[in-house]
């Protein structure tokens, strides 16, 4: 990006204006872009697939109406919203209130400036990009905790609390499973990153290692409870706190708390899929057609991704919620000595030479296939236990 | 079992219970959805699924009718009206109006208990959506007609058989107290 930029500045493209405002008309154009084009669409499409599979594994359709099989949505919750009055209550603080979501959304939005879509598809390669993301993620922790107490409201205090616990405990297992990547990789940037792994499932993170397996999970589990999700949603959790730290919010604002939510869901599984899946890495099958290259790593990265996010609407669907102690008590008493573990293991796997190493990779790697065979057989013993009506097809 | 045993279990727990539930939960991907999508994408009307007992929006058949008034007078909230006059040449008997007000009725069924021939009954119908109360009057003699007057001991007219069979089948399951099916449906 800023290659291509330089480029065009030598060759006279904006010949007379200063170079620092054309940097800063690009940085706003590349914002606008990225927002309108990727991350709104981005977002409204995974609420409405939340809802869609959220609904199958319920036994019921979710929304099917608006466009074809309710594609649209999004776009309709949307409009409906942004024509809602905005309501600021009195007894709210007249400057905080408002404030807060755009610092929940700037959190979630400042993480897409390192996220690598493709090996020349970034908008800026930091060479401490996964430490900026763990930065700019916990700035959502700001926004929470502003409209929990703006709101002069004893629910959204409640939940502006409970969020700030809870994600400044989930930040330690997180970047420690995070440090294990580090460790291996030898740099924090996002796209060096990628580079220490290949394309096969042999050559990722998550199959590095025994610890680097269970610090994947430890890492996804960690994420989604920085993300507020089901069942770490414990600051919005309606049984208890109405809606939360969003309780008082109405019409534009409250969408700019989920449109950061599920925008946060996309993240989480990019973060994943750049640590531990191989991130683009596509076969060298493509290495002499560069336009093909790049579509085929950008949808190599999506897909990946997206698959994170699927697992975490499936997890939403499956497990309850769980208490405030509970929530504590897995995180201090069990996630942060078990990343400490990983740590070490993998440290001490870095002293390994390689052929072993590599089969310890082999075993994990197996191991993980065996779970998921022995998963899908679970599966159909579960179909055929309930006798059930089948219905193969994903619309209705 | 010490207290790293069940440290230990306690994590086993968490994974293999979750695991457990994401198997259940994907296999009901591959499931009907309970949900009946009504009112448009269902594969029948929603009518005709419903059971011959269902109470829904009286109709009345005024071919097979007698006019004997017996719904009007048991119906406790007067939703029904009839009047019923003389031609004084032919000594023909025939209704100026049969209407039953929707709005008022409670769906209790008396009427259609009480009825000789099974003529006043409840259909299958339940959608009464109407943008004013007085479009929920179903007026069932829009024009005079005739009253029913069952022959004594003779043949009933061909063109009514099947209307008095439909008549006396729906008494026989739904008007009488505990016959029909209502019997075996209880035991």
């Amino acid at each position: 990006m800023q290659a291509l930029l330089d480029q065009m500045i030598q060759d006279g493209a904006f010949a007379g204006v200063p170079k620092e405002v054309v940097y800063a008309i690009a940085m706003v154009l590349t914002a606008v872009v990225v927002l309108s084009v990727f991350v709104a669409p981005l977002a409204g499409v995974t609420s409405w697939l939340e809802r869609r599979v959220w609904a199958r594994m319920q036994s019921r359709v979710g929304p099917n109406r608006v466009g074809p099989q309710g594609i649209l949505q999004w776009l309709a919750d949307g409009i409906k919203n942004i024509m809602k009055e905005d309501i600021i209550p009195a007894a709210a603080d007249q400057k905080l209130f408002p404030l807060a979501p755009y610092i929940v959304f700037m959190g979630f939005l400042c993480a897409f400036v390192v996220i690598p879509f493709g090996e020349s598809l970034i908008v800026a390669d930091l060479n401490i990009g996964i430490l900026y993301i763990l930065a700019v993620t916990s700035l959502v922790v700001v926004g929470i905790l502003m409209a929990g107490w703006a709101s002069n409201n004893k629910w959204s205090l409640l939940g502006g609390m409970r969020s700030a616990a809870q994600i400044v405990s989930y930040e330690i297992p997180a970047g420690l499973s995070v440090l294990t990547i580090v460790f291996l990789a030898g740099t924090l940037s996002m796209q060096g990153i990628i580079k220490a792994q290949g394309w096969g499932p042999w050559d990722w993170f998550i199959f590095h290692n025994p610890f680097t397996f269970c610090a994947f999970f430890l890492f996804f589990t960690a994420a989604l409870a920085e993300g507020n999700r089901t069942p770490f949603d414990i600051p919005e959790a309606e049984s208890e706190l109405v809606a939360g730290y969003v309780t008082e919010y109405s019409g534009m604002r409250f969408l700019f708390f989920f449109f950061a939510e599920w925008g946060n869901l996309y993240v989480i599984g990019a973060v994943a899929t750049t640590l531990f899946m191989g991130g683009w890495q596509v076969p060298g099958f493509f290495d002499g057609y560069p336009v093909l290259k790049g579509i085929a790593q950008f949808v190599t990265f999506f897909l990946k991704s997206y698959f994170w996010v699927f697992v975490a609407m499936w997890i939403r669907a499956t497990l309850p919620r769980v208490r405030v102690d509970q929530l504590m008590g897995l995180c201090w008493k069990y996630m942060v000595p078990l990343s400490f573990i990983c740590l070490m293991g993998t440290i001490g796997f870095m002293f390994m030479d390689e052929i072993s190493r590599r089969v310890f990779g082999a075993i994990t790697l197996g191991f993980a296939i065996a779970t998921l065979i022995n998963f899908f057989r679970r599966v159909g013993f579960q179909f055929r236990a309930a006798k059930p009506e089948a219905y193969w097809k994903p619309h209705i | 079992m010490g207290i790293v045993g069940s440290y230990v279990k306690d994590i086993q727990d968490a994974i293999t219970s979750t695991f457990e539930g994401m198997s259940i939960t994907f296999s009901h991907l591959m499931r009907r959805p309970m949900t009946i999508q009504y009112p448009d994408k269902i594969p029948v009307p929603i009518q005709e699924t419903l059971p011959l007992r269902y109470r829904g929006i009286l109709e009345v058949d005024l071919d097979i009718c007698t006019g004997c008034l017996a719904c009007e007078r048991v119906c406790p909230i007067t939703c029904i009206t009839i009047g019923i006059d003389m031609n004084k040449e032919s000594k023909q008997r025939y209704f100026t109006h049969f209407d039953i007000d929707v709005c008022k009725c409670m769906y209790c069924g008396l009427c259609s208990e009480v009825c000789p021939t099974g003529s006043i009954r409840h259909s299958q119908e339940f959608e009464g959506a109407s943008y004013n109360p007085a479009g929920l009057v179903r007026h069932f003699a829009p024009e005079a007609s005739n009253l029913y007057k069952p022959k004594k001991g003779g043949e009933t007219e061909p063109k009514l058989i099947t209307k008095v069979d439909i008549g006396l089948k729906y008494l026989d399951e739904f008007a009488t107290p505990d016959g029909g099916g209502a019997a075996e449906e209880e035991a």
